[in-house]
């Protein structure tokens, strides 16, 4: 955490007269899609990234309800920022991100009841998911809104791109279908569900590979 | 032969397929090049006679199963049949088996070390035996592929090949297998080739680990060997059904005792782990209870695959403590948690699969403590 406040603290002094999608502001949005991938780099966020990924459905409704929860928490805690006291900041955060999942929820709830009943109690949980936090903490405590809001876009865009390939992966080879489409079946092909992949092992050893793959193409070496 | 080699070689036109070569080339013929610079070696034991000999060590429970195999299969049309016919009969359910693991597993060892650029090393030869040994003989050939890609990339390769796994390559396919198939791994029909319908009535397929287990759910509360589906000592001899390899406890331990003869496999592991099943068996037998509790604590040893996986995948050198003292505590808590997980889990009949990968895991942890007590007392000798 200490580490990506330091970084955070650099990209600060943001000029007046920046063009909304300087070439910094595009930094905002690309580097968490791929070389700080929340999940993959940073490796925060796991436990929602392996409950909700058995199917693809509840996996993308999850990821809006982050990318919702994300970029208007980040904006509001920006716009908020000067006049939080320092030492009571995390509660302050939390009560914005807490009111937020409650209004997420609540509109689950009222639209999409049976994913909502699927996510369970992995919705309220994404007031704990550490990324959220850790933007707000991290970035929106020392941004403007502008670059806070592009800065959690990114990040929630990261964490969708690796649940998606993941739960894409999990339902095709587990349940052998897509958002619920059957596709082996339409195609003739008799296939066994893989239980391995149903189950959360599935989603560890499938997000380990992910590692292994974006590693090999970036040309990570772990550190002595 | 020689006159192949330098295309081989770097710089010459295949140079690509160095890895490939030599390896064909060290297991066909002896290699004429020796060490460059001062002799070091100690004893002509490398990895490729090290593991040839644990191959030779299976021989007897492989020849074994596939006799069992048709002998089970006979059996349950109700017919009788030779010995030959019997073991013709395993050696076609057996053969595809094998050679599918070996096909696949090592096509991916080559590619990975041609990839990587290393030499292929022998550790799937052992590996590539044990998979079959371990599955039902019903097995379709596609699960056997998977779960051997499975077993070698994410199992070994992952962690940097031979030498460096974790966790048992043959049981990380096994317990693969368990947990994306299960209808294919458990139940009563999957243990005795040849389909169902052709049972003659009365003749039961099911292992005595799911006999007893139903026993003891079923009200039970004393043991009785007629709720076994066979006796002590057809358990001991082997003509049971089961997975290929496992059934006859006693060519496990022909297997074991050439195993430690031979100096690989550790006695102390195999010795401990029947050591440890057996007092928890004991405890069990105390505790009392239902059916299984009060089972008595040999039955332990000999029913299900708890003999061949103490001898073949316990002893594993790359996934045992390395530590004297290690090998001992390693090989009891699997004893100890193979019959801990039978007893107490209902999911899982079978308990020894996963109790050696479990400790295979924390093996580390133990030479750990080992190596840090020890390091302890001589320092207390030595300041005292």
């Amino acid at each position: 955490m200490s580490t990506e406040t330091l970084q955070a603290e650099k990209v600060s002094e943001v000029k007046v007269s920046e063009p909304l999608f300087s070439k910094k502001n595009r930094k905002l949005i690309s580097n968490p899609l791929d070389i700080d991938n929340p999940i993959t780099v940073q490796v925060l966020g796991i436990c929602s990234a392996l409950a909700v990924t058995i199917k693809l459905e509840p996996t993308v409704v999850m990821c809006a309800a982050v990318f919702a929860v994300m970029t208007l928490s980040s904006t509001v805690i920006s716009m908020m920022r000067n006049s939080i006291p320092n030492r009571i900041r995390i509660i302050v955060q939390l009560a914005v991100v807490a009111s937020l999942v409650a209004i997420v929820d609540q509109i689950l709830q009222a639209y999409a009841y049976d994913v909502s009943k699927q996510l369970s109690v992995f919705v309220g949980l994404i007031i704990t998911n550490c990324i959220v936090m850790g933007r707000l903490e991290a970035f929106a405590l020392g941004n403007k809104p502008w670059p806070s809001f592009l800065d959690a876009a990114g990040n929630a865009l990261g964490y969708a791109a690796i649940l998606i390939i993941v739960a894409f992966f999990r339902e095709l080879l587990g349940s052998g279908s897509i958002f619920n489409f059957k596709v082996f079946a339409a195609m003739g092909v008799d296939y066994v569900g893989n239980g391995v992949l149903t189950n959360t092992a599935g989603a560890c050893i499938i997000l380990g590979l992910l590692v292994w793959a974006q590693r090999a193409r970036n040309g990570y070496a772990e550190e002595e | 032969m020689d006159k192949l080699k330098p295309h081989f070689h770097k710089g010459g036109k295949f140079s690509f397929l160095h890895s490939t070569f030599d390896a064909f080339e060290t297991f066909l013929f002896v290699p004429n090049h020796t060490t460059r610079v001062g002799s070091h070696i100690r004893d002509g034991i490398d990895l490729k006679r090290t593991m040839f000999m644990v191959v030779i060590a299976m021989m007897p429970v492989l020849l074994f199963g596939m006799w069992n195999v048709g002998y089970q299969y006979h059996l349950s049309i109700g017919e009788t049949a030779s010995i030959l016919d019997n073991f013709l009969y395993g050696l076609m359910k057996a053969l595809p088996v094998i050679v599918v693991s070996y096909t696949v597993g090592l096509g991916i060892e080559f590619a990975f070390a041609q990839i990587k650029g290393h030499m292929v090393n022998e550790g799937f030869l052992v590996s590539g035996l044990l998979i079959p040994l371990c599955l039902p003989p019903e097995i379709p050939l596609w699960m056997v592929a998977v779960a051997t890609a499975f077993a070698v990339i994410v199992g070994k390769e992952v962690f940097g090949g031979t030498g460096m796994n974790v966790l048992n390559p043959a049981l990380t396919a096994r317990v693969f297998l368990y947990f994306a198939y299960p209808g294919a791994m458990s139940g009563d029909e999957v243990w005795v080739a040849g389909s169902p319908e052709k049972w003659v009535d009365g003749f039961s397929g099911a292992t005595n680990l799911a006999q007893v287990y139903n026993q003891s759910t079923g009200g039970a509360t004393h043991f009785d060997p007629s709720m076994l589906s066979a006796s002590a000592w057809d358990s001991f001899m082997g003509w049971i059904p089961g997975s290929l390899g496992e059934t006859s406890t006693l060519l496990c331990l022909v297997g074991a005792l050439f195993l430690i003869a031979s100096g690989i496999g550790s006695w102390k592991i195999i010795v401990s782990t029947f050591v440890g099943g057996y007092v928890m068996g004991a405890i069990l037998n105390m505790a009392g209870g239902n059916a299984y509790f009060d089972m008595p604590a040999y039955y332990h040893l000999i029913i299900g695959g708890f003999a061949f996986g103490a001898v073949y995948m316990a002893t594993d050198p790359v996934t045992a403590s390395q530590t004297e003292t290690g090998k001992w505590i390693y090989g009891f808590l699997i004893g100890v948690l193979t019959v801990m997980i039978r007893v107490f889990n209902p999911a899982y009949p079978e308990g020894i699969m996963m109790a050696i990968l479990l400790m295979n895991v924390f093996a580390p942890l133990i030479d750990s403590y080992v190596i840090q007590a020890n390091i302890k007392r001589r320092l207390r000798r030595v300041t005292a």
